[in-house]
């Protein structure tokens, strides 16, 4: 199971995905674990030509999480097209996101598992 | 370093092709040394843009190949992938190759072999670009742009009908372009009617799967004169990138790549934004055209869609974007692209635009890969 983790780095600065090097040019010094955590909706959309092995339509949506007041951003599939901008949503942990054999891209290479995110009333 | 000049250009009908990439890229080279009335044995240097011939034909070592069919040995080859800015890339490389004195003449060819795949795996092949946490959630380029023109369009308080006007303009220019893979004019109703791809944008909004190649010849602005009277000037030429994890972006609506850019080659040409006459634009999206002629300074951020709408970048505007239809109807064969927009502002500035053309002595091209991860922003000036 992938955890949804963001890496803080030692100037402060928090991304999710962790690079060797932060956004402001620090190293990393630690991981959080966001499974947890709410989010707020940057922006979504729903898309309907999607490639081998994703479901259709795809909603998917950009949202910022608030982190010991750092601000980080991701990307994920929704659970529903039933939402808007500025929604809170909460991650919801799925064991595959896209058939892993259908892509071009190695089903070695990269875990496939993940977080949606879901809305919350 | 030297000046440079591009002295030949070609490009071959985009569209739905019966020819393999190798074929192509044969075809625009041709024709371009065909323009400059120039022998392939006098080629020194051939580059080759183009993103995934690998993964779309199974056909690699393409440079090889095409100095072989040419008979240009022993130039020197090397393939180009800068992803969708491939062209821009090359024109990077070739630029590059004789400002540095390495080489006294550059053929550059631009070409990719796409639409005999389907349009999922089509569109897989692109998407592969994506970071991993991007990729497992089924992440699309089309999807990047339907995220950021809700959030444009938002953020901004534009309507949606404003990205429906530049398909339509683009497409009206399209008409005229016999290179065009869609030569037709379509309505708003139309756009705004057409099938949703990533909401809030539709089929309309989006360039098609394309074949096709074009190809530019470069040389030192010092010898241009030996081989023709028609020739034009690279002023200015940058490249820049911008996080490959495109939600790691401060501004959605900003592409940093196009900026930054946009900005060293305005510098290096001496020119500004208020010197251009004419620009191409990377429209693989409608929502790609307001946010790089605003990042490339033509527009104030957030006012290139009422700009639009009220014509400026219309073939008779103040600034016409696109006049050779734009990717959006010319058509987007991913390597040769950039490339093809350098033959648009090469024929506006010698006058060879035919209906399509305007009064320009200073053109624009910005070619843009991934979602704005890597572009190039080329300056070209007519022989002054």
């Amino acid at each position: 199971m992938t955890g949804l983790e963001a890496t803080r780095y030692d100037d402060g600065t928090i991304a999710i995905p962790s690079h060797p090097v932060g956004p402001d040019g620090g190293a990393p010094v630690e991981t959080i674990d966001l499974s947890e955590y709410e989010a707020t909706v940057i922006t979504w959309t729903t898309a309907t030509a999607t490639p081998p092995g994703v479901r259709a339509p795809n909603h998917l949506a950009i949202v910022e999480f608030e982190i010991d007041g750092e601000s980080a951003r991701m990307i994920g599939q929704l659970t529903t097209d039933e939402i808007e901008i500025g929604a809170t949503v909460r991650p919801v942990y799925v064991s595959q996101l896209r058939d892993p054999e259908a892509g071009i891209r190695d089903p070695e290479s990269q875990s496939w598992d993940g977080y949606r995110f879901e809305p919350v009333e | 370093m030297r000046d440079v000049a591009i002295i030949g250009a070609s490009m071959t009908e985009f569209g739905t092709r019966s020819e393999w990439i190798r074929e192509l890229l044969v075809k625009a080279a041709q024709a371009c040394l065909e323009d400059a009335d120039v022998s392939p044995s006098q080629i020194e240097h051939c580059y080759v843009s183009n993103m995934s011939s690998g993964e779309f034909e199974g056909m690699t070592g393409i440079p090889n190949a095409l100095a072989h069919d040419l008979n240009c040995m022993p130039a020197y080859t090397q393939r180009v992938d800068q992803t969708s800015a491939s062209g821009g890339a090359g024109i990077y490389a070739a630029w590059q190759s004789i400002a540095s004195g390495t080489s006294d003449l550059t053929l550059l060819v631009g070409g990719e072999k796409m639409t005999h795949r389907t349009t999922p795996e089509t569109t897989d092949i692109i998407a592969s670009i994506t970071h991993p946490v991007e990729y497992k959630h089924g992440v699309t380029l089309p999807s990047f742009a339907g995220l950021t023109a809700r959030c444009y369009l938002e953020k901004y308080d534009a309507p949606r009908e404003s990205l429906a006007d530049v398909a339509v303009k683009n497409h009206a220019n399209g008409v005229y372009n016999p290179h065009a893979q869609f030569q037709k004019e379509v309505d708003k109703e139309t756009v705004l009617s057409s099938p949703i791809i990533a909401d809030p944008l539709r089929l309309y909004d989006f360039c098609p799967i394309t074949d096709g190649s074009a190809a530019l010849l470069f040389c030192p602005r010092e010898l241009a004169a030996e081989y023709t009277d028609d020739f034009v000037s690279v002023a200015g030429i940058a490249g820049a990138t911008d996080t490959h994890v495109v939600h790691q972006r401060d501004d959605p609506t900003t592409m940093g790549g196009v900026v930054e850019s946009g900005e060293k080659a305005y510098a290096m040409s001496g020119y500004t934004p208020a010197d251009i006459d004419v620009a191409e634009l990377h429209d693989m999206f409608t929502i790609l055209e307001f946010l790089q002629s605003e990042g490339l300074g033509f527009f104030e951020p957030g006012t290139a869609w009422s700009a639009t709408q009220d014509g400026v970048t219309a073939i008779d505007g103040d600034l016409p974007i696109n006049t050779s239809g734009g990717l959006k109807s010319k058509g987007h064969p991913l390597g040769a692209s950039g490339v093809a927009q350098a033959y648009e502002i090469y024929q506006q500035l010698l006058g060879e635009a035919d209906t399509q053309q305007v009064a320009a002595d200073v053109g624009l091209a910005c070619n843009v890969g991934g979602f704005g991860n890597c572009v190039t922003t080329t300056i070209l000036e007519a022989d002054q």
